[in-house]
């Protein structure tokens, strides 16, 4: 099943996807454009894994990483789908990254990889938009990049976990303006969801509501104000975000 | 309280002198220009009298402790004059860490495990104290271990918050820890971290083995 918060009508309604229709739990079947979207869940620990796919981490002039780089971002970053997210004026690159989310649905401490996706309560997209302009080199991403009010896109739809058995094949694109620049595919993840799991559930407690962002492949572009960003991962969801000003 | 704790590194003067031409070279290449920032996420608040697990490959966790200024309503592009005025009031806290030299990466690892983040009650007559003015006092088995003054600050508590604020929306219950002091002092499994800060009262909690 797929699952949203949306806005209808000056009140919140849980909804569910039906043909492409969003199901208010009162049965109501309206298009996604007469609803407002929240994001489909309130992160607890919001973690991201940067770096996880070899070919980005080319693209960044990087070596792929023999350890995953984890870092952490606050609640306030989350804006749901069809929001906007605000590109400063003194930003001069500002990149999409269309990512896999993993929602963890049972606390986990030390989960060996082969059990790790037992513990998932669901799958959304994310898009972990960057300002490479904020970039310094103590603790990076830091939270000026990767922390910011409202600009990380994620949704439409929580999906539930029995209805994606395996995360580790599907593709991912982003489109600006309806032109694809980015496609790839997380079985190319250097670190699986699963291995994920198994590290971060090795060093510390994951709870249920804590979010993962899985990292994205190669295929970044500069957005400008009023572009239309639209990330996609398959069997997932179309998250889609507009670019505006100060 | 129940908000997310962000916390400053490397606010203090001494640990940058400390650092000196090595924050020129790689990896660094420049000094810090905004606030140097991490997450001490729900997994390591505990309250006060709680273990602090150690892992068992570390023989030693440093003892971070530092004043968490409180918020008390949402706080947005706040001028540093103003600051100080959306504070709820201040904790004692701990930013515990596993001891570690680069400051290149999130440092997930030795910052956020479990028990991390010891936190005391709230002082809500914190209105009438300027954080700034406050010493933070580490002992370890009852023994002085470090003292630093607000004085060593970087930022201080209100420029720290007008700064961070221009790109974070702090809600209420959202705490900012003003950062530890330069070379935190260690505390092995069986010992006992007590952080005193005047007016605040103080923090106390043993290290024990994972």
């Amino acid at each position: 099943m797929k699952r949203a918060r949306v806005v209808y009508q000056g009140a919140e309604w849980a909804a569910t996807e039906s043909d492409g229709m969003v199901c208010l739990s009162d049965g109501r079947r309206l298009t996604e454009s007469e609803v407002v979207w929240l994001p489909p869940m309130t992160p607890r620990t919001i973690f991201a894994v940067g770096l996880n796919y070899a070919d980005h981490a080319k693209e960044l002039a990087f070596a792929p990483p023999t350890e995953p780089l984890v870092f952490l971002k606050g609640p306030n970053t989350i804006v749901g789908h069809r929001g906007t997210v605000r590109r400063p004026s003194d930003v001069t690159f500002m990149h999409y990254e269309c990512e896999l989310a993993v929602v963890i649905g049972r606390t986990a401490r030390r989960v060996p990889e082969a059990e790790a996706l037992d513990y998932v309560a669901g799958y959304t997209v994310a898009n972990d938009y960057a300002f490479r302009d904020y970039l310094e080199n103590y603790y990076r991403p830091n939270l000026r990049v990767k922390g910011r009010d409202r600009a990380t896109p994620l949704g439409p739809w929580l999906v539930d976990a029995a209805d994606l058995p395996n995360p580790a094949n599907l593709s991912i694109r982003t489109m600006v303006n309806g032109t694809e620049t980015q496609r790839g595919s997380t079985k190319d993840m250097i670190f699986s969801v699963a291995w994920l799991i198994e590290y971060l559930s090795g060093f510390l407690t994951l709870s249920p509501g804590d979010l993962i962002l899985t990292g994205t492949p190669e295929g970044l572009a500069n957005t400008q104000v009023g572009d239309t960003v639209t990330t996609e991962v398959e069997g997932v969801g179309r998250l889609t975000s507009t670019i505006i000003g100060d | 309280m129940t908000g997310t704790i962000y916390a400053a590194a490397l606010n203090r003067r001494e640990s940058l002198e400390a650092l000196g031409d090595a924050l020129l070279r790689s990896p660094y290449l420049s000094p810090p220009i905004a606030p140097v920032l991490h997450i001490k996420p729900a997994n390591t608040r505990i309250g006060p009298g709680a273990p602090i697990p150690c892992p068992r490959e570390v023989p030693a966790l440093r003892m971070g402790g530092t004043i968490g200024l409180v918020i008390g309503r949402t706080a947005s592009s706040v001028a540093e004059a103003d600051a100080l005025s959306y504070l709820a009031g201040l904790v004692v806290t701990n930013d515990v860490s596993v001891p570690y030299q680069s400051h290149y990466r999130p440092a997930i690892k030795q910052r956020c495990r479990d028990g991390f983040c010891p936190v005391g009650p709230l002082v809500t007559a914190a209105g009438t104290f300027d954080p700034d003015r406050l010493e933070v006092v580490i002992e370890i088995d009852g023994q002085i271990r470090r003292r630093a003054g607000g004085d060593g600050l970087v930022r201080g508590a209100a420029r720290l918050l007008a700064d961070v604020s221009t790109f974070i929306t702090f809600a209420q219950g959202d705490i900012l820890l003003l950062g530890e002091p330069h070379d935190p002092p260690l505390a092995a499994p069986g010992q006992r971290v007590r952080v005193v800060i005047e007016g605040l009262g103080s923090l106390e909690n043993q290290v024990e083995w994972e």
